[in-house]
This record gives C-alpha cells, sequence and structure tokens, in this order.
C-alpha cells in the first residue's frame, strides 16, 4: 500500500517538474532583463566599487547578506550552546 | 601531535593563509572574493594548526570568549553601516563620494584602485572578522569536544 501511494507521489511529482520545465525559456536564449543591465552599467558609478559581484551583495542586495550573517551568527551560537550543555550533563550524570 | 616536518610546515605556511586571506577581505571591492570568503581561508589556516598541533597547544592560544566578543563586534559594524544610510534607505551607500572610500572609478573595466567602494570594504572587514571568529570558535569548540575537554573561557 505504501510502495503504490509512494509511485503515486513519484510521478506527481514527475508530471509537475516536466510540466514545470515546458514553461522555462528555451536554454541558452535567457529572457531579456533590464535589471542586470542596469548594474552593470550603473554599479561603478552608484556604489563606487570595481567588483559588480561585490556591489550587489552587499549594497543592492545587502538583506540577503544579512540574513547570511544571521544565519551564521545563529549556527555559532546553536554550537556552542549545545555542545557546553551536553559536556555539563556528562559531568553532572 | 603530528610529526616534525608537518609542524614545520604549518609554521611556514601560516603567515602565508593569513595574509591571503586578509589580502581577499581586503580587496573584497576589487577582485573577486569578499568577507565570507576571506575569513574562511584565515579558518582553514586555524583547521590546519589544529591537524598540525594538538587542540591543548591551540587551546593555549584562542579563547573563546575573545572569538565571541570579536564575532559580535564584527555583526556589530556590519548592522552600524547598513543602519548608518537609513536616511535614504536601508543598506544605503552613504561613503561614495565622500573622503572615506569614496572615490568613483569610471565605468569599464579599470585596474585595482582601492581607495573606492564607500562602506563595502568596511563591511567587508566586519564580515571577515565575524565569519573568521565564529568558525574558528565553532572548530575549536568541535575539535575539543571530540577530545571530551571543556573550551576554555
Amino acid at each position: 500500500m505504501r510502495k503504490i501511494v509512494g509511485l503515486i507521489l513519484w510521478l506527481v511529482l514527475v508530471a509537475f517538474l516536466v510540466w514545470g520545465m515546458q514553461l522555462i525559456h528555451p536554454f541558452g536564449y535567457p529572457d531579456a532583463s533590464t535589471m542586470d543591465d542596469y548594474m552593470i552599467e550603473k554599479a561603478q558609478a552608484e556604489t563606487g566599487s570595481n567588483n559588480v559581484v561585490t556591489s550587489v551583495v552587499f549594497d543592492y542586495r545587502g538583506f540577503d547578506t544579512l540574513g547570511e550573517a544571521t544565519i551564521l551568527f545563529t549556527a555559532v551560537t546553536g554550537v556552542l550552546l549545545l555542545l557546553r550543555t551536553l559536556r555539563r550533563k556528562k559531568e553532572s550524570s | 601531535m603530528l610529526s616534525k616536518i608537518v609542524r614545520t610546515v604549518t609554521n611556514e605556511f601560516m603567515p602565508v593563509i593569513i595574509v591571503f586571506g586578509l589580502y581577499i577581505i581586503a580587496h573584497g571591492h576589487l577582485t573577486p572574493g569578499g568577507g565570507f570568503q576571506g575569513g574562511a581561508v584565515i579558518v582553514s589556516g586555524v583547521v590546519m594548526l589544529l591537524v598540525a598541533f594538538n587542540h591543548q597547544e591551540v587551546k593555549k592560544v584562542l579563547r573563546e570568549r575573545l572569538l565571541s566578543i570579536m564575532e559580535s563586534t564584527g555583526a556589530l559594524i556590519f548592522i552600524g553601516l547598513a543602519f548608518a544610510g537609513i536616511g535614504t534607505a536601508f543598506f544605503h551607500n552613504l561613503l561614495v563620494g565622500s573622503p572615506i572610500f569614496g572615490r568613483i572609478p569610471a565605468t569599464g573595466p579599470n585596474p585595482g584602485d582601492i581607495w573606492t567602494g564607500g562602506v563595502i570594504p568596511l563591511m567587508n572587514f566586519a564580515v571577515g572578522l565575524k565569519v573568521a571568529a565564529g568558525l574558528t570558535a565553532v572548530v575549536l569548540a568541535l575539535a575539543l569536544f571530540s577530545s571530551g575537554e571543556e573550551i576554555e573561557e
């Protein structure tokens, strides 16, 4: 029974992915994007950074970098808290 | 502790790795790289120290308190620089055109002019400090925990 349900779910997923594949633009012909043209032309004048990628990461999409930094901070805090708590439990028991 | 050959090579290479990491952090607004990548390079040097020497030797040098303070300082500088431009928008680059890192390069490819980028180099330094200190704390805590020792306060 579980195998049949799994097979049906798998088929639904495959059909969904194939349907989604056909909606993507053809390979090698990306959509015309005004956003990257804007950044390539204006990034150096607006942010003063010669590296356009860094100007995107730290200026235009700074919120994304803030999220990355928060993730790293949470991970470090979690690791230190967890290892210390485990150590303390081992000592008390 | 590994053999003398490994320890000698580690001693010779450690400054080179740290300088390379600092170079990647400092030139984040000119060449590929930045705070995250340069911090990870520095942490790879710390991992090499942990492999070559005993963790007891490394524990004498690196304190968890100091690493925590460094990481929090980096995060605070980063958020402070983001809030500094809140007169216009969050993450507004207010140092462009100012005397500090304010030179505006010509559009198009030009060779490295390090005095550019506004707040971006400062943010790179903050993020580099944060990543290096945070990942060093994680690596050190894992190494000490796997050997059954407490991390030094």
